[in-house]
């Protein structure tokens, strides 16, 4: 039997899966990433979803006047 | 022979250096401002040697005991400098939470927050050119470090910089895809073409990346710069792109940044996990050399950007010659 596949899941971030993988969509359309390693957004926030694009970072408004 | 130009001196280092990649002796120079253009261009031209040399100059200067010498002092006057501006600390996990947190807001200071809201074509050629002096050869300063680490960690490093060089497709290692977005902005794409033109802080970076390479001593801060990199660059590129559009710029030019974006984001994962985990579980020593690595990273990053932002609100060219006017 092969080895099964080993998704990593982040605890603030992506899944992380060996690729290549292909991610099929709701619609029926699919994502296909050729990277070593994919890392697949979970808080859907990503402007290229099904990939993380960090959007997922805490963010911190900076004051105006602090540089 | 071939290889770039040998740079043109800017002061008694560089051109003690310069001299004897023509030949003659090595001359007793006495290094001054340790982030100043003669010295970081001179430490420039030693690295130089250790990657693609000079067109017309004797490869096996990279191993002339005088020229290493000169070198050596060059380094410890740089590293002597970076290790009194830089708070020293060996909380990496404190230190890779906080560069994971990110600032939003009008005023956020950076080039590629200057480059989503107003940055200018003209700037962004000119911020393209300083990058290049890395970007063409991207990644590799951080080779030097995979045989000087171990066990996971190294594995964990050479699954990024196989990314970084292609994943074993010429076409798409990032150098190439940067030096097709130079040609796309009408830049030359040649490797080395632009040193004459870029700052000591733009070198300075760059020289910090082989000044941990070469070093084995170095090698935790070789992996902390490497860190800062893979972990704040992908929302920098995400901004990169929308400038870039913003500015109407092709696909052939948008695309190294556009593949930094995701990239990067794997990377990020990578480094924390695979990398810096298992490196501080074999070596705990170098924790306080990883922060060095990253904090160094940033302080010259920050010059660096001061350099080009200060020169653009004053509304001069932020490198010391000027480009040609594109195509």
């Amino acid at each position: 039997m092969p080895d099964p596949t080993r998704i990593v899941l982040t605890d603030d971030g992506p899944a992380l899966v060996r690729g290549p993988v292909e991610l099929e969509l709701p619609d029926g359309t699919r994502v296909r990433s050729d990277r070593a390693v994919t890392a697949v957004c979970l808080c859907r926030r990503s402007r290229r979803y099904p990939i993380c694009d960090t959007a997922h970072r805490r963010k911190v408004r900076q004051p105006e006047d602090d540089r | 022979m071939t290889g770039p130009p040998v740079p043109t001196p800017r002061g008694p280092l560089s051109e003690a250096v310069v001299d004897a990649l023509r030949g003659k002796p090595v001359a007793a120079v006495e290094a001054g401002d340790p982030y100043g253009d003669d010295l970081q261009l001179a430490l420039h031209c030693c690295y130089e040697l250790h990657y693609r040399g000079f067109v017309g100059v004797d490869p096996d200067l990279e191993w002339d005991p005088d020229l290493l010498r000169l070198r050596v002092d060059l380094e410890r006057a740089f590293l002597a400098a970076l290790r009194a501006d830089v708070e020293p600390s060996d909380d990496v996990d404190a230190e890779i939470e906080a560069l994971l947190v990110e600032p939003v807001g009008p005023d956020v200071r950076g080039l590629s927050h200057h480059f989503r809201r107003d940055g200018t074509l003209e700037q962004l050629r000119e911020y393209v050119t300083h990058r290049s002096v890395y970007h063409l050869k991207e990644a590799d300063p951080q080779a030097w470090t995979i045989p000087r680490i171990g066990g996971a960690a190294k594995a964990g490093l050479v699954t990024v910089e196989h990314d970084e060089y292609g994943s074993g497709r010429p076409d798409r290692m990032h150098s190439v895809l940067f030096a097709e977005m130079m040609t796309e902005l009408g830049l030359d794409a040649e490797y080395g073409a632009h040193v004459d033109r870029v700052p000591g802080e733009t070198l300075a970076e760059v020289n910090l990346m082989s000044l941990c390479g070469l070093r084995r001593s170095l090698r935790g801060a070789s992996i902390g710069q490497f860190a800062l990199v893979e972990l704040t660059s992908s929302p920098g590129s995400e901004r990169l792109v929308r400038g870039m559009c913003r500015l109407g710029c092709g696909p052939a030019a948008i695309r190294f940044y556009d593949e930094h974006v995701e990239a990067d984001a794997v990377h990020e994962q990578v480094v924390r996990r695979d990398v810096l985990a298992p490196l501080l579980a074999a070596e705990p020593d170098l924790a306080a050399d990883v922060v060095f690595g990253i904090r160094a990273a940033l302080f010259l990053g920050d010059r660096m950007q001061e350099r080009l932002l200060g020169a653009w609100a004053r509304g001069v060219s932020s490198l010391l010659e000027p480009l040609p006017t594109a195509a």
